[in-house]
């Protein structure tokens, strides 16, 4: 029997129960849909990040204090006392593929403007910052050097901070009291939403020169970071080795010892970043993949109730010289066509709730092509999988007994 | 093929000749043969040592008491069943060795089944149920509506193409199933209790189908409990408790055709 005419028995019989075909095929509506909204809305947080980091400037450093093993506890990085404002004189002048680099400390205080107060994240740091960051101001000027070597009490504020503290009100010039100290806000940055990798408000943040946050914020006189940049994105490989170098001769770490600091470049961040987006996409899409196997045990059940109330006409068949494969095939095909239906409105489906997710989000929901190929692959493959065993049953009748079933 | 004429009468082409048959050769040829119902505990011998030929262009009527073996008989000579021990030769084939794809293959274009319940597809019309041997045959499709139509039109249906077996008379139905039993041309019509469903006036019409086709050389074996309806046929088997009791010719053959004339309508 050629595919045509089985094709339209095939839609005959499914149209015959419309209300039923329906709802089987939602499992499979369901499940098509979920895997390609899931893939869509974690490939398109991986294009976020990798947006993101790829928009802090790619050829940034970042060196941080590192972890002490204190009676073999492992405390987290940060801890270390060792990373000083001369590594960072150092790190400029001895190595040949860094660029620039900034020092950074760090507290968080409470900032009173007015009657309003905002608990938040102040930063120390020198000017080039925002360079090695190329994270420009929105409003003002970033504090000088100047500033920096008297150790004034000026900040530049985030655009969060701005937001919670100022509301419309022009900031530039007011005094704001960090910790009870009086600063005079020079200058606003522009906004640079959420951390790619840890997911926090990056404009929630101060920052005021690195000498004032240590003499009269904190009293640390160590650094918790430096930020570096290379002098190209390709150099930033060499820059992270002759870091590295740098800095255990400078801290006297012996051969074997494990470094008191961290160097991370970006590349790294990004593929830490993309392998967890990785890992939530597919969870997700598993996930939803489970639900395309619940659907195609729909499938599997409504297929099995079809043979049986078709027994005569299968009956019926076999008698005018229906083979067991001609059967086979009818009741198989009916089944992909039934699964495959459903794969084309799930992607529908899929596609829509991409988009409305998209808009939730605020970020773009990739609808990958090849997630939608699979799916087709897929549910056709369910149809195939779950239609076999009522297929099978349908062509192993008995001729005899099934014209004489009521 | 035979082919019609507008009045229905079928011209003689010698269908059997065509098929390379003398009328004499017996196309369907029993040889003791038994069959068993394995129920569990309790076997039914439902055929006890049948042997029987009939030859092409015959037109057999089977008879006999309910339970006497008559639909398995024909369930035998219709290979949808293989007999429990005998041999069963059908054009000089012994059945019996063939698989489920040859059974299936002589089903479809040597042998047309009628059945007592019409059997025809639901919400599928006349022409599709018609074509339904042909796509089986797999046979082009310019083909299979050609010998479609032609096959409804041979039983009077060809205005009733478009129709659904629910729009159709009883009589209409089973006229759809012997013109679906017919689509492929085949050599042999095994029919159980064609008219079992429907009113003598009818029934008669069904018979005059039959003994049109058998005319154009078709062989037919009928099923039949009401000695009215034998007559229509050439020969009669009788069976009882799984066996052949009789098996005679039919004196005075009466024709469907001159009985339609003489019977009244229903209607009035
Ligand atoms: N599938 C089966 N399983 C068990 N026994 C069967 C089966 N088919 C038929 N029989 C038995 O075989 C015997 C013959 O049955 P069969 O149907 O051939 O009778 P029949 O002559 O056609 O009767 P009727 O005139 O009522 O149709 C009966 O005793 C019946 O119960
Ligand atoms: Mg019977």
């Amino acid at each position: 029997m050629d595919l045509i005419s089985i094709l339209r028995i095939a839609m005959r019989a499914l149209s015959r129960n419309k209300m039923r075909s329906a709802l089987t095929m939602l499992g499979i509506i369901i499940g098509v849909g979920a895997v390609i909204a899931m893939v869509g809305v974690g490939q398109g947080a991986s294009k976020q990040v990798q947006d993101q980091i790829s928009a802090m400037g790619s050829n940034m450093l970042f060196v941080s204090s590192g972890t002490v093993n204190r009676g073999g506890l492992r405390l987290g990085w940060g801890q270390t006392k060792t990373l000083v404002y001369d590594d960072m004189k150092a790190i400029v002048q001895q190595a040949p593929a860094v660029k620039e680099a900034a020092p950074g400390s760090a507290t968080t205080a409470q900032v009173v403007f007015g009657s309003d107060n905002w608990f938040t994240n102040v930063q120390g740091t020198e000017p080039q910052y925002f360079d090695i960051r190329s994270w420009p101001m929105q409003e003002g000027v970033s504090f000088t050097e100047s500033d920096v070597t008297s150790a004034a009490d000026v900040a530049v504020i985030g655009a969060s901070v701005r937001q919670n503290l100022f509301g419309a009100e022009d900031p530039i010039g007011q005094t704001v009291r960090i910790s009870k100290l009086p600063f005079k806000v020079v200058g606003v940055l522009s906004a640079k939403g959420q951390s790619a990798a840890m997911g926090q408000d990056q404009d929630d943040v101060i920052f005021v020169p690195i000498t004032t946050l240590q003499k009269k914020l904190t009293g640390e006189p160590w650094l918790r970071y430096i930020v570096v940049s290379a002098v190209s994105k390709d150099a930033t490989y060499a820059a992270q080795q002759e870091i590295t170098g740098l800095l255990r001769d400078r801290h006297r770490i012996r051969q074997g010892q494990d470094d008191d600091f961290m160097v991370r470049n970006l590349a790294d961040v990004a593929q830490l970043a993309d392998q967890s987006s990785r890992v939530m996409t597919m969870l997700l899409a598993s996930i939803a993949g489970v639900s395309l196997i619940v659907g195609g045990i729909g499938i599997m059940n409504i297929m099995l109730v079809s043979v049986t109330e078709r027994t005569r006409e299968i009956g019926v068949r076999m008698a005018i010289g229906a083979t067991e494969e001609d059967v086979q095939r009818q009741f198989l095909i009916e089944a992909v066509v039934l699964s495959l239906m459903g794969g084309a409105a799930g992607i529908l489906f899929g596609v829509g709730s991409s988009l409305i997710i998209s808009k939730l989000l605020g970020w773009a929901v990739l609808v990958s092509p090849l997630a939608i190929v699979a799916a087709v692959i897929f549910s056709a493959g369910v149809g195939v999988f779950f239609g076999f065993y009522p297929a099978r049953k349908a062509a192993r009748l008995d001729p005899i007994e099934a014209l004489r079933f009521e | 093929m035979a082919t019609v004429t507008k009045n229905g009468a079928i011209t003689r082409t010698k269908l059997a000749e065509l098929q390379g048959l003398t009328l004499e050769q017996p196309v369907i040829r029993v040889e003791d043969v038994h069959k068993y119902y394995d129920l569990g505990e309790n076997k039914v011998h439902a055929l006890r040592g049948v042997s029987v030929e009939i030859a092409g262009g015959e037109f057999v009527a089977i008879m006999g008491a309910s339970g006497s073996g008559k639909s398995t008989f024909m369930n035998l000579l219709g290979c949808l069943d293989k007999p429990s021990s005998g041999r069963y030769l059908l054009e000089g084939t012994d059945v019996s060795q063939l698989d489920k794809k040859a059974l299936a293959a002589i089903r479809n274009r040597k042998l047309g089944f009628v059945f007592q319940g019409f059997n025809l597809l639901s919400r599928t019309t006349a022409l599709e149920n018609v074509e339904l041997p042909t796509l089986y045959a797999r046979l082009p499709k310019e083909e299979r509506l050609q010998r479609a139509k032609e096959s409804l039109q041979l039983v009077g249906l060809g205005d009733r193409m478009e129709h659904f077996p629910s729009q159709l008379s009883g009589g209409q139905q089973q006229r759809v199933a012997i013109a679906r039993a017919l689509v492929n041309r085949p050599s042999i019509l095994l029919a159980d209790e064609p008219t079992g469903n429907l009113d003598s006036r009818t029934s008669v019409e069904i018979m005059q189908i039959f003994q049109t086709l058998n005319e154009g050389g078709l062989t037919l074996v009928l099923v039949t409990h009401e000695p009215d309806i034998a007559r229509f046929a050439k020969r009669t088997i009788v069976f009882r408790d799984g066996k052949i009791r009789r098996d005679e010719p039919v004196k005075d053959r009466p024709r469907a055709a001159e009985m339609l004339k003489t019977l009244p309508t229903v209607e009035d």
